[in-house]
């Protein structure tokens, strides 16, 4: 029984009380995602999973057998920087950072949803596919809060990466 | 964390009998149970995980539309059906939440969530929905979020969900399978109960119930508004909703299916106000008969007195919208 974390293959935990989020940061060793209520109200512990992002903390590992998750450090490397993590550095959207991995797996997610129509709360009339304003992204970003109030070059960052569809 | 067994059900057939083992829970999205696991409001002895049964399915049945009960909040408000034929259900998922959370809650998890009442979630406060006979802590307490419309000296909580509103205002259906494998169905209206004096039920779900799914009737005409008024305008719960299905023919209404969040321990239906505004001029003095009779036995307890105001603006709002009419 294993789950996979960047590529690689992890034994999943004998103790079914083990969050995703404990599990990435405790047995995988991967503490770029972060705990920060544990409770589903922040999004520090964003990570993707087959493809769509969830928070880490409201799941269990023992529920991921065979599914892939993506961490911030399978998005890109300081040398290596994916092109959201580039404009976050350019932008500055962050202060402490500790909010940061999980906003930028949020992000990396959320221009996927965008590609594929998802609507949101933000979207005017739900039967067309939504165009991606600030709004829309102030909006579909919600989930992930920032104690810096980074939000403003958060907002930034996305906006460039987005309109260079990168 | 309490300690607690894992099993995972593979075929559905043998979920009832998992499932009604003394201390066994379901686990679908696991937003809401996991969280009050860690809380030690729940304390299930095991967990049965029905992720991977075949009910995430989003199919037209009839007229209707079936959403299974493992479909995501996500894939709901995301399908073309959906959208274009019932865009209120659409409108009301995408007002809770987060897209993290929609992602992995469900249908039927949303439908059970359970109330965000302070004392509930506390194990250190009375409260006699968790711990029956301890008191309630809100009655005499913080009650901000709480209840105005169906209380009893026992129980002040709200059904907290958006998802379950729209359901209600569209008369959807809710599927179930019980234990020794028929199914039934029951209208989304009457799913949840009141309080009474058994506030540790919050709906209708007997040991070994499992929603397969929900109904949705065929398309109607008309409006489709969900109006959620909350402390911040993203992620956070209602302090009042109002799903509204408002159709107008010759300046007169000819349907009004409305449904209400965050003002009681169900989603709150009242066949009287459909009765009253159907055959009429809209109008405001229209609206506020509408909301007289609403909020006729409306009562606040202190913190949440607002809620009764807030309640008749929000339902004038949102029909003005629906019909045109100048706030
Ligand atoms: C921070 C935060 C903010 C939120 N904001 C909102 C909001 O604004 N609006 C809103 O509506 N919701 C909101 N939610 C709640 C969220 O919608 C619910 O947690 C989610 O819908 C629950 O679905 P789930 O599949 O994760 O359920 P689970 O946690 O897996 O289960 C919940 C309950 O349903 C039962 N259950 C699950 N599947 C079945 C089945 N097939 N048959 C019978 N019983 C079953 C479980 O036993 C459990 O008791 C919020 C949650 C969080 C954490
Ligand atoms: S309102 Fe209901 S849930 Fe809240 S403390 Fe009272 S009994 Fe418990
Ligand atoms: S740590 Fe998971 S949402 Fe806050
Ligand atoms: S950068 Fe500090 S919390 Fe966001």
């Amino acid at each position: 029984m294993t789950l996979t974390i960047n590529d690689k293959e992890y034994e999943l935990p004998s103790d079914p009380r083990v969050s995703l989020l404990d599990f990435i940061r405790h047995d995988a060793g991967l503490s770029g995602t972060k705990k920060g209520c544990d409770h589903g109200q922040c999004g520090a512990c964003t990570v993707i999973v087959n493809g769509e992002r969830i928070n880490s903390c409201l799941t269990l590992a023992i529920m991921h057998e065979d599914d892939a998750v993506t961490t911030i450090e399978g998005l890109g490397t300081p040398t290596n920087p994916s092109a959201l993590q580039q404009a976050f550095l350019s932008h500055d959207g962050y202060q402490c950072g500790y909010c940061t991995p999980g906003q930028i797996c949020s992000a990396t997610a959320m221009l996927t949803e965008i590609a594929s129509g998802l609507p949101s709360d933000a979207t005017e009339d739900i039967s067309t596919s939504p165009k991606l304003t600030d709004e829309e992204i102030r909006e579909r970003m919600s989930g992930n809060l920032c104690r810096c109030g980074a939000y403003p070059n958060i907002v930034a960052a996305i906006r460039e990466v987005a309109e260079a569809g990168l | 964390m309490k300690p607690f067994h894992y099993q995972r059900a593979d075929r559905l057939e043998h979920v009832a009998q998992l499932i009604s083992a003394s201390g066994a829970m379901a686990i679908a999205g696991g937003t809401n149970l996991i969280d009050l696991m860690k809380l030690q409001v729940e304390t299930p002895d095991t967990i049965i995980d029905v992720n991977r049964l075949p009910l995430d399915q989003i199919a037209e049945e009839g007229d209707g539309l079936r959403i299974g009960a493992l479909a995501t909040n996500t894939a709901t408000a995301g399908h073309g059906k959906v959208r274009s034929d019932y865009p209120i259900l659409a409108k009301a998922i995408l007002a809770g939440a987060t897209q993290q959370l929609r992602n992995k809650a469900t249908t039927a998890g949303n439908l059970c969530q359970r109330t965000r009442c302070y004392y509930f979630t506390n194990i250190d406060q009375p409260c006699n929905k968790r711990d029956p006979g301890s008191g309630c802590g809100a009655i005499t307490g913080i009650a901000r979020l709480h209840a105005i419309l169906g209380t009893s000296d026992q129980c002040i909580a709200t059904y907290p969900g958006d998802m379950a509103v729209a359901m209600a205002a569209l008369d959807a259906k809710v599927e179930i399978k019980d234990r020794a494998g028929n199914t039934r169905s029951i209208a989304v209206r009457d799913f949840h109960r009141l309080p009474n004096d058994a506030p540790e039920k919050d709906n209708i779900l007997e040991p070994g119930d499992i929603i397969t799914g929900v109904i949705l009737p065929a398309p109607v005409p008309g409006k489709q508004l969900y109006r959620k008024v909350r402390e911040r305008s993203s992620y956070a719960f209602a302090l009042c909703s109002v799903a509204a299905i408002i159709d107008m023919d010759e300046g007169k209404i000819t349907r009004a299916d409305l449904a209400f969040g965050g003002i009681a321990h169900k989603p709150w239906f009242d066949a009287r106000l459909g009765e009253l505004l159907v055959g009429e001029t809209p109008s405001l003095s229209l609206f506020d008969k509408a909301a007289d009779l609403l909020l006729e036995d409306a009562h606040g307890f202190g913190e949440n007195d607002f809620k009764i105001p807030l309640t008749r603006r929000a339902l004038a709002a949102t029909l003005c919208e629906a019909t045109g009419v100048d706030a």
